[in-house]
């Protein structure tokens, strides 16, 4: 059984690229595009693994996840943060917030399939 | 056989010599490089020139006629330096510290800076001074013609030539050139004193010689000679002690009081510690200066023709041995000694008579007619030249009339005996502050008088003093005999002199004192110069505002009484936090003494009262008006302090702001470039993934394929565009636009941004209401236009009613012109109104992707043109106002 892996982010061209690579490589994808419910979505839709992004329109992604860290379900879900700022300090945040990795955008392909085989390993 | 001519040529070399010393040593000192000149050696050296002709040839003589009397000579200053050395340093501290420029200087300035004190001391020193100068020509002159004995040639040319009138005037000159070269405020004379320690150097050597050759040469060693002394009279003079307890006194008290020795000792002092040296230095000197002197007298008495004059022994026995060099060198000596007391002394002297005499005589006719310092140095520098031109013109005459007969060593005691009439006044006030002007002025008198009537005056002979009034007195009073006096018959006449002389002068000086009282000014001297020790930590510095909080006291007591002073000084000295009466000299302690001062005796005298004390100054009219200069100067300098330091204050003020402004501006900043990269970061984010996806591809569809490559190419649009805005916001943003101003009516630019939105195609409806819009622009129309578009479009983008519908309407306010975009939206939410025009500001939810610079270049854009764009709340949707200025010139309809 493929696994399920949810994407919030609110860019659509990219939530389009991720959606394709990651399809062609056997995983279920879904996304979301608002920071707002985001939370309460993830808890609906009780994905496999969740890619974060940080600016997204109503919550920033840490924020999401730091309630995500908090709660006992997701306590320990696999995340993956992406962010266009690509500065030491955002890389910092997400540690904090409790993010299982860490990408700057633009990424390549090859790298986020991977890190998400990594996490999903784990 | 030595020629005259030799001689001479040797003299003229020698003063050459010192000439040469005399001037690299100035410019040593010019150039700061003169630090050898400030050793102890070269003041211990200087000292030297108690050591005068006098010693070089009159001890010799002396010892031939008077025995061992001859050592209490060097007796007296021995016992200084050893045994007064503390008092000696008083001496050169209060010198240092109150710039004291000569013995008349010291006493006036102690006095209160008595006129009439300088005038006095000054005449003394000169009237005591002139017969010693006029034994150093003397001496000179017997040199010359003990040559010139063996020289018949020689005894001609002396015989035609007056040898002492032109020894007087090469001195003269001598002195002027170093004396006076410059006008230097503590009187230090580095070339004159260097010339001064090679002559002490040279006379020591030369009488060592002859002595030397004295012993081996003649004598055959010392125990022979020994025998010699044995045989001679020399040995069996019995010791006068009376005399000898005299003499001691009198040279103890000339080496204190000689106007070239307080040249040389205090003036001339560098450093106070050189004393330390010169204490043991100096008596040394003294004591090889005496080691040969009653050998050469010994075996001059034995070898020379009875009659012949002892005081040229020094050279005569050598030139009777043929030792023609060591005479040339004994001459030498003698010259040096001469020639060195003479300079120093003629120094000491014009600057007594040119600071005391002449300035103040010339002050007084001037009545400040002098236009400035340089003419008043310029008259200062003329004074002493011809001060010293007097003053051995007078020790010249003094030779001629005195006869040129005299032994030398009696003509040098009669000066120590008058010099001496300064010791109470001199001694009495730097230990006693009980001493006062009036007791001084006294006792100086008295003792000087007596030291005239008694000994002076007998020297000239028959020519002052009749032979009857030697006899019986004056008007036939015995008991004023001048070597008699008050019946006192028998004694040695300087002893009689200096007896009655010195004890008559203390005696007088301390009773005066005690019943006379001392003026303010005189009190603040005298505990300045008896407490110097306890006032001055540092010599050099007389101005340093070492205060003097006793001094001030004793001022103020004076003025307010001692009871409210006392209250005064407690009450200031509790503010500071002292137990007693005397409060630290602070400003404010000062100023507050100074506003007690001025209640009683003015605001500018209690001023310059406490300056006084504050500035260890003197106390003269041209110090007093220093001082207000300075007050004024101070008071100036003390304004422009307030400005600059509340322009200080300012400017830190600013400084703060910007460093705030700055602080801001880097987060800003920050944030900016976060911003930046986000919105970089985003379309390339999609570009590389659809790239990376195209690249790999296999077995995508060709209408994915169509699909992702024109995502790529839309998102490389987007990269385009925010550049584009970046660039054009920061080049607005600095201010280096160039605007294209041109005239143009606004209905037109209206309608182009309508057309170039492409509203036709779109489902935003356009409406233009308003009289206004045929009104005449003159400003950069495509700029204009670049905002209008912007507004039009984000009405297409963001205008979310079923019928979306722009109102653009135009009107006139004063003299704008106000263009209002207003759609049937539901508008941008209150928190959101003021931010919609920061970069990357987004309204959440858009739905279209611009970077969010838009309406922040729309905004910089109007402040360019000299308009404002804001949105106008409570329209029912979106709304923005353009405000423009009107041109000047309208359309014509």
């Amino acid at each position: 059984m493929s696994k399920r892996v949810l994407i919030i982010e609110d860019e659509p061209n990219i939530i389009e690229a991720i959606s394709f690579i990651l399809s062609r490589d056997g995983w279920h994808v879904d996304s979301h595009s608002n920071g707002h419910d985001a939370v309460s979505v993830v808890r609906a839709r009780a994905p496999d693994l969740v890619i974060l992004d940080v600016m997204l329109p109503g919550r920033s992604g840490y924020e999401i996840l730091t309630d995500l860290r908090a709660q006992p379900e997701t306590r320990d879900l696999p995340v993956l943060m992406l962010t266009a700022r690509g500065q030491a300090r955002d890389r910092e945040l997400a540690e904090r917030a409790g993010a299982s990795r860490f990408m700057t955008k633009p990424f390549s392909n090859a790298d986020v399939i991977e890190a998400l085989n990594a996490l999903v390993a784990r | 056989m030595a020629t005259l001519n030799i001689l001479i040529a040797v003299c003229l070399g020698y003063v050459a010599m010192l000439f040469a010393v005399a001037f690299m040593a100035e410019r040593a000192a010019l150039r700061g490089r003169g630090n050898w000149l400030r050793s102890p050696w070269i003041y211990t050296l200087s000292l030297s020139i108690y050591c005068t002709a006098w010693t070089f040839y009159g001890a010799v003589g002396y010892a031939a006629r008077s025995g061992l009397e001859f050592l209490t000579i060097y007796l007296g200053p021995t016992l200084i330096m050893v045994g007064w050395w503390w008092a000696l340093r008083k001496m050169v501290r209060i010198g240092r510290t109150q710039r004291i420029t000569s013995v008349a200087d010291l006493i006036s300035s102690r006095y209160g800076k008595s006129g009439v004190l300088a005038v006095c001391v000054t005449l003394l020193a000169v009237v005591g001074i002139t017969p010693y100068i006029s034994l150093q020509l003397q001496s000179v002159t017997l040199s010359f013609s003990s040559f010139a004995v063996s020289d018949a040639e020689g005894a001609e040319l002396i015989a035609t030539y007056d040898t002492a009138l032109w020894v007087a005037v090469g001195l003269a000159l001598f002195t002027i050139l170093f004396g006076t070269r410059n006008l230097d405020a503590n009187e230090r004379h580095h070339g004159v004193v260097m010339a001064i320690a090679v002559e002490a150097v040279v006379k020591l050597f030369a009488l060592i010689a002859v002595g030397v050759f004295v012993v081996w040469g003649l004598a055959g060693g010392v125990g022979p000679m020994m025998e010699r002394i044995d045989a001679s009279q020399i040995g069996q003079w019995q010791v006068d002690g009376g005399r000898w307890v005299g003499l001691t006194l009198l040279s103890a008290a000339a080496f204190l009081t000689l106007p070239r020795m307080f040249q040389v000792l205090v003036v001339e002092n560098e450093d106070e510690g050189h004393l330390r040296t010169a204490a043991w230095a100096f008596p040394t000197y003294l004591m090889l200066m005496s080691l040969f002197v009653v050998p050469i007298a010994v075996i001059g008495l034995e070898l020379m023709p009875p009659g012949s004059n002892p005081d040229q022994f020094v050279l005569t026995v050598p030139l009777s041995q043929g030792r023609d060099g060591l005479a040339m060198l004994s001459f030498l000596g003698g010259f040096s000694s001469a020639t060195s007391m003479v300079i120093v002394a003629a120094i000491a002297l014009a600057t007594m008579v040119s600071n005391h005499i002449v300035m103040p005589i010339f002050l007084r006719l001037t009545q400040g007619g002098a236009s400035g310092p340089s003419d008043v140095r310029h008259v200062v520098i003329l004074a002493r030249r011809m001060s010293i031109g007097v003053v051995l013109a007078l020790g010249y005459l003094y030779y001629k009339v005195s006869g040129g007969g005299t032994a030398l060593a009696a003509i040098g005691l009669v000066s120590f005996a008058g010099l001496a009439q300064l010791l109470p006044a001199m001694i009495g006030g730097i230990f006693w502050r009980g001493a006062t002007r009036n007791g001084a002025l006294a006792g100086l008198l008295v003792g000087f008088a007596i030291w005239a009537w008694s000994l002076l005056l007998p020297q000239f002979g028959g020519g002052a003093l009749s032979p009857g009034v030697m006899e019986q007195g004056p008007w036939g009073i015995a008991w004023l005999r001048p070597e008699a006096m008050f019946g006192i018959e028998g004694v040695d006449p300087l002893l009689h002199a200096a007896l009655w002389s010195l004890s008559l002068n203390a005696l007088v000086f301390v009773v005066v004192s005690l019943i006379s009282f001392p003026s303010p000014l005189e009190r603040l001297q005298g505990a300045q110069f008896v407490n110097i020790f306890e006032h001055s930590s540092n010599p050099q510095s007389w101005s340093g505002g070492i205060a003097q909080s006793e001094d001030l006291m004793i001022m103020a007591q004076r003025i307010l009484g001692p009871a409210e002073a006392q209250s005064f000084f407690q009450t200031e000295a509790a503010r500071q936090g002292l137990a007693g009466y005397l409060p630290e000299p602070t400003p404010d302690f000062l100023a507050r003494l100074e506003r007690e001062l001025s209640g009683a005796v003015g605001g500018a005298t209690a001023h310059a009262m406490v300056a006084q004390i504050m500035g260890a100054a003197t106390v003269s009219v041209e110090d007093l008006l220093a001082v207000a200069d300075e007050t004024a100067q101070m008071m100036e300098y003390s304004s422009q302090l307030e400005a600059k330091s509340s322009e200080l204050t300012r400017t830190a003020r600013q400084l703060r702001a910007a460093n705030e402004k700055l602080t801001q501006l880097s987060v800003q900043k920050d944030a900016f470039l976060s911003q930046i990269s986000h919105e970089l970061r985003t379309p390339m984010t999609s570009i590389r993934a659809f790239s990376e996806i195209l690249r790999d591809a296999d077995g995508l569809q060709s209408k994915d394929l169509t699909r992702y490559a024109s995502i790529i190419h839309a998102e490389a649009i987007r990269l385009t565009r925010l550049l584009d805005d970046l660039l054009d916001l920061s080049v607005l943003e600095n201010g280096q636009v160039s605007l294209n101003i041109r005239e143009g009516l606004l209905s037109d630019v209206i309608s182009h941004s309508i057309a170039a939105t492409g509203t036709d195609m779109h489902a935003l409806r356009v409406r233009r209401v308003g009289p206004a819009s045929e009104v005449m622009l003159n400003t950069d129309l495509d700029r204009l236009a670049q905002v209008f578009i912007n507004l039009i479009a984000n009405a297409q983008k963001y205008c979310d009613a079923d019928r979306p519908e722009l109102t653009i309407e135009v009107n006139r306010r004063g003299g704008r012109i106000i263009v209002d975009f207003i759609d049937n939206g539901s508008g941008i939410p209150p928190e959101s109104q003021s931010m919609v025009f920061e970069k990357f500001y987004r309204v959440a939810d858009r739905q279209a992707g611009g970077a969010g610079l838009g309406l922040a270049i729309c905004r910089e854009i109007m402040a360019r043109l000299g308009g404002t764009l804001g949105y106008l709340p409570g329209q029912g949707g979106g709304a923005f106002r353009v405000s423009l200025p009107a041109a000047q010139r309208m359309a014509a309809r």
